[in-house]
């Protein structure tokens, strides 16, 4: 089979989703918004096409690798800082101890 | 939860990330009601788990480093203020990084003499205009819509060990930085704080469908950046 008879063929079973729409509707997909019908789709063409397998495993990597990223560090001044104005603001504001601690 | 209250638990005044992250899964009312008996201990608990992330968030409304750490000093300021009339009809971290937001804007806005963090001319703000992985695709004749270059498998090192590089780590950081603010906005909830969509459309007011599109298009620039480091040796 020729690639254009291929690529015919291979839309064909997918519901027409393209390499195009598989990108674009990654997101959507890993979120579950796309409809029952859509996500079908979408998994036949992933079941079909290597090149979108691979492009999804990319994906979910690079959000697996954000997720990895630390937060900003703190500097230990901002930290003493942040402290003194919680002493000085509770010192303007005296508060009577809640519930859960009188109980 | 606690039987006895959270100030006589001992925590330490910068506890592990660990005490406070349990403790904010297993009892979060409890926590708030220490929070708002204006318990010290716990609020230098809180304060220092959550500032890291509150900072990160800052940075990406307002134009340097500086401003931020006074916008995070500004939101807990905007906490002692508040936690007494929350009602926890969000989740505590939602209600906190909506602060934020509030007054990152209002700072963002007093300060836009200044070219905010990553923002290029040619990087679009909205979701509007085409996306980046137009350009990955064949746009006529029989192959329209295919993989112009297939993408390959990346090699199965973990991200850690990804992130272990420091080009690689580097490379990540400046994609981020690059990006339009509201993307950058989106991505730093969702992806690094693991804020829910809905939740972030509450925080960032926009909508889902928007949330989604900027979400997207964050994480296909991020992809691309992150491809040559894992595709080559540099890992």
């Amino acid at each position: 089979m020729d690639t254009n008879s291929k690529n015919k063929l291979m839309r064909y079973m997918a519901g027409n989703f393209s390499c195009q729409d598989i990108a674009q509707l990654i997101t959507d997909y890993l979120d579950g918004s796309l409809t029952l019908g859509e996500q079908v789709r979408f998994q036949i063409h992933l079941g079909l096409c290597f090149a979108c397998r691979n492009y999804l495993r990319q994906m979910k990597y690079t959000i697996g690798t954000l997720r990895q990223l630390p937060p900003e560090p703190v500097p230990q001044h901002m930290k003493e800082e942040l402290l003194e104005r919680f002493r000085t603001w509770k010192q303007r504001h005296p508060q009577s101890p809640v519930k859960s601690e009188i109980e | 939860m606690f039987g006895v209250p959270l100030s006589s638990q001992r925590l330490p005044i910068f506890p592990s990330s660990h005490t406070v992250h349990d403790t904010l899964k297993l009892d979060e009312p409890g926590l708030v009601r220490a929070l708002q008996a204006g318990d010290e201990q716990v609020f230098a608990a809180v304060m220092d788990w959550y500032s890291g992330s509150l900072l990160r968030l800052a940075m990406s409304f307002v134009p340097s480093r500086a401003v931020a750490e006074e916008v995070v000093q500004e939101t807990w300021m905007g906490v002692f203020e508040g936690i007494h009339r929350f009602e926890s009809r969000s989740s505590f971290k939602t209600w906190l990084f909506r602060i934020l937001t509030n007054r990152a804007k209002t700072r963002g806005i007093r300060e836009s003499r200044y070219e905010p963090f990553g923002l290029s001319a040619s990087s679009g703000e909205t979701d509007e205009g085409p996306s980046l992985e137009d350009s990955f695709f064949v746009t006529e004749g029989s192959g329209m819509g295919h993989w112009k270059d297939p993408p390959d498998a990346w090699e199965p090192d973990t991200p850690e060990r990804v992130l272990l590089s420091k080009e690689c780590r580097a490379a990540i950081e400046q994609a981020i930085e690059r990006l339009p603010p509201t993307q950058r906005q989106v991505m730093t909830l969702r992806d690094m704080e693991g804020v829910g969509s809905e939740e972030i459309c509450n925080i960032l007011e926009i909508s889902e469908t928007n949330q989604r599109v900027l979400l997207h298009r964050a994480r296909t620039s991020v992809r691309r950046e992150l491809n040559p480091y894992i595709q080559g040796d540099n890992t």
